[in-house]
């Protein structure tokens, strides 16, 4: 179908839905590269203008990705909930901006709506809001999931420990876990990314894991962020899996050059769930994302990168996880090119993900290759935190010495927990207190002296 | 006025924690913020990393190097003419330009095809490419050469992604491709090399169909233990027909030297 607006004498035309989201879209280098941006600043608002004026029942038929060839189209379509829909069915794309800033979307109102949400319609939307409502309209959304602990809640940030190694050596792992613990990081999930795929080596992990959780009595969760066959494969070995981990993407061919599909998927989250390895709650999954990861696969179908991200939170919000990551700055500047697309992508993911029902967190990061630095991850960092964010990541000193690029510290959690106001999960909360690692009472000050549990272990050391 | 810092900065007493990793641990607090010595000590490594990205390979010093053991060695680039088109479009670092083309094009035929050719490329660190990527072939080769592995010529590409190997390989008619690369540079790893390797390379594939060894390195993974995982993955690959994420590494259960055991500080008994 056409679309088409005209300003002034000017009728600007575009030839499919896909072409108006797409030069909708905020400028970012992963949209140029695929040839499908807006050739200036004026065809793009024309094309949020003509966006705008799009009923959204209009992303009901017709489709970015083709249904008879996608089977995450097929996904977003046949579980589409018309129930839930019809509370914002007659407005337009324009008029559902208008609709999410009043007082009639809540924290009530956005979840029962989500079902009824499609990704594009939520990415429609999105392009056409500034940074100040997308993280407005994030914030009214509650989106709570549970394992060990209970992840989400209202004045809350959690953060995943990522103790990584370039070796995957196991004491090396622990030191970062011992720092991240001291500084109050890991309610999240205590997330390794392994250096191999190996599957013994991603079991002694595990194990590892497993073992500190137990020995310490920490409410969270663990995950080994391996592929899902090789997660599936030591669940079938015996090795005591919390999280079943993958990163995900928004169309079937860019999920293929990923090794997967909906049906492993499934397979990982059934396995995971036969372990019954919760104790407050049964969100087994650990999803990554991040744009410009179809293009990279070269299974984008023509859509911008932005949309087909969202769509990616579909296939997440299926399996019911327990924490969805964007890992916004990693893929590099050919896909976000510097701190000023990185920020505005890192909102709309959040915003996004929130209004889809999806627990999103964020890897404020950046590679060195990136035009970014620090002062551009406070930046994120302070607006998703006030946006309600549900978990950063916390890495020592910001640098990831596995996988090379730098993300946010345990310190940057502290931060903005001090000048927001933010605490930990619950659970995870009083264990900080009771193990000494925080001071006693409401205050969520750190300790100034080595809790008596963790004494014995640096003993250890020589 | 260092006086003045050690009274103020809540130091950590876990600092003996460093010999285990190089994560920066045990920094110390301000409040709850980063001190002055560290996020200064930080800055410095980013912007070392960011010199490292736009070093240059030096293609003449790595071609004697491996002229000298042998190899038969081809120079090429690909598509992307400069590094600022390089990182901005990584389509181009996937192919070959016309020149380099042409040039493997018109090579005589081997009389019997490869059963495996490395490809060498400065990715986002010719640095890594410069340390690692000789020292890596002096540990595997000899291993290729007992098991009676066919060794292509060695391909060194300038501005190259992963899967320019793919069309190199290709033309060279080999039947497996291993990709040598600099990954991208850490701060505390601005010389970390990659290998990638692909059964059946052909033009177009994508990174389900290979096996990545990463963080290959003096202070990473060292040559001989990489060569060892290599030589596992090519070996499986070419019995069982297959590459990447069907393929999986085991090679830890062949391994003696291979660390089995997650115990560790937080783990011990009394």
């Amino acid at each position: 179908m056409r679309y088409s607006q005209s300003i002034g004498t000017h009728t600007y035309t575009f030839d499919s839905l896909r072409e108006v989201m797409a030069k909708a879209s905020p400028a970012r280098s992963g949209d140029y590269l695929a040839g499908v941006a807006a050739r200036d600043d004026e065809e793009r608002i024309a094309a949020q203008m003509a966006l705008a004026n799009l009923p959204l029942r209009t992303f009901l038929n017709e489709h970015v990705v083709p249904y008879e060839t996608d089977e995450v189209t097929r996904l977003i379509i046949d579980e589409h909930d018309a129930r839930a829909f019809a509370v914002v069915s007659h407005l337009t794309v324009g008029g559902f901006r208008d609709w999410l800033l009043s007082g009639a979307a809540n924290e009530v109102s956005l979840a029962a709506l989500a079902p009824g949400l499609t990704p594009e319609m939520v990415a429609a939307v999105s392009k056409i809001c500034r940074v100040q409502d997308l993280i407005l309209v994030a914030q009214k959304c509650r989106v709570v999931t549970k394992f060990r602990n209970t992840i989400g809640l209202k004045g809350r940030l959690s953060t995943r420990l990522q103790p990584n190694h370039p070796t995957d050596d196991p004491t090396g792992i622990a030191a970062s876990i011992f720092d991240g613990l001291m500084y109050g990081s890991g309610d999240a999930v205590i997330g390794i990314n392994p250096a191999t795929d190996s599957i013994p080596a991603v079991m002694t992990l595990i194990e590892m894991l497993h073992e500190v959780i137990q020995r310490y009595n920490i409410p969270t969760q663990s995950c080994i962020l391996s592929h899902v066959t090789t997660s599936i494969e030591a669940i079938n070995r015996g090795a005591p899996i919390d999280l079943v981990f993958q990163s995900i993407a928004g169309t079937e061919a860019a999920n293929k050059s990923f090794g997967i599909d909906l049906k492993v998927l499934q397979e990982g989250q059934d396995a995971a769930l036969g372990l019954q390895r919760g104790t407050v709650g049964n969100n087994v999954m650990y999803f990554e994302t991040g744009q410009g990861s179809a293009l990279s696969a070269n299974a984008h179908h023509g859509v911008d990168q932005q949309t087909i991200e969202t769509r990616a939170y579909a296939v997440a919000r299926k399996f019911k996880p327990l924490l969805v990551n964007t890992v916004v700055g990693f893929i590099g500047p050919e896909y976000l090119y510097d701190g000023k697309q990185i920020i505005r992508a890192g909102l709309e993911d959040h915003f996004c993900g929130k209004l889809l029902g999806v627990p999103m967190g964020c890897d404020i990061c950046y590679t060195n290759h990136a035009e970014a630095d620090q002062n551009d991850m406070d930046m994120l960092l302070t607006l998703l935190s006030v946006a309600g964010i549900t978990f950063i990541m916390g890495i020592p000193g910001s640098d990831d010495i596995m996988l090379n690029y730098q993300t946010t510290s345990f310190h940057d959690a502290l931060y903005a927990r001090q000048v927001l106001g933010l605490k930990p999960a619950p659970e995870f909360e009083d264990w900080l207190r009771t193990s000494g690692i925080f001071d006693s009472g409401d205050s969520l000050k750190l300790a100034d002296t080595l809790p008596k549990s963790f004494h014995r272990a640096l003993a250890h050391l020589h | 006025m260092s006086n003045d810092s050690d009274a103020i900065v809540v130091k950590n007493p876990w600092g003996k924690l460093r010999q285990h990793t190089s994560a920066r641990i045990a920094l110390g607090r301000s409040g709850t913020s980063l001190p002055t010595g560290p996020h200064l000590e930080f800055q410095l490594a980013h912007a070392r990393a960011r010199n490292a990205v736009h070093h240059e390979l030096n293609t003449v010093a790595l071609s004697d190097a491996l002229r000298a053991r042998g190899f038969d060695v081809i120079t090429a680039h690909s598509a992307a003419e400069s590094r600022p088109v390089y990182l901005q479009r990584p389509d181009k670092g996937r192919r070959l330009d016309a020149p380099s083309r042409s040039a493997l094009e018109i090579r005589p035929a081997d009389t019997e095809p490869a059963d495996v050719v490395f490809v060498i490329g400065d990715g986002l660190s010719a640095l890594a490419i410069e340390e690692n990527a000789v020292a890596f072939l002096d540990a595997v080769m000899p291993s290729l050469k007992a098991d009676h592995w066919r060794v292509g010529p060695v391909v060194v590409v300038s501005q190259a992604r992963v899967a320019v190997g793919d069309e190199v390989a290709e033309v060279l008619g080999a039947k497996i491709v291993v990709v040598l690369i600099g990954e991208r540079p850490g701060l505390s790893s601005p010389d970390s090399m990659g290998i990638y390797m692909t059964l059946g390379p052909r033009s177009g594939m994508t990174d389900e169909s290979r096996n990545c060894i990463s963080n290959v390195r003096v202070e990473g993974l060292r040559y001989d233990l990489a060569a060892h995982k290599l030589l596992y993955l090519m070996t499986e690959a070419k019995k069982r027909g297959l590459s990447g994420v069907l393929l999986k590494d085991e090679a830890e259960d062949l391994s003696s030297n291979a660390v089995t055991t997650g115990q560790n500080f937080l783990l011990s008994a009394d």
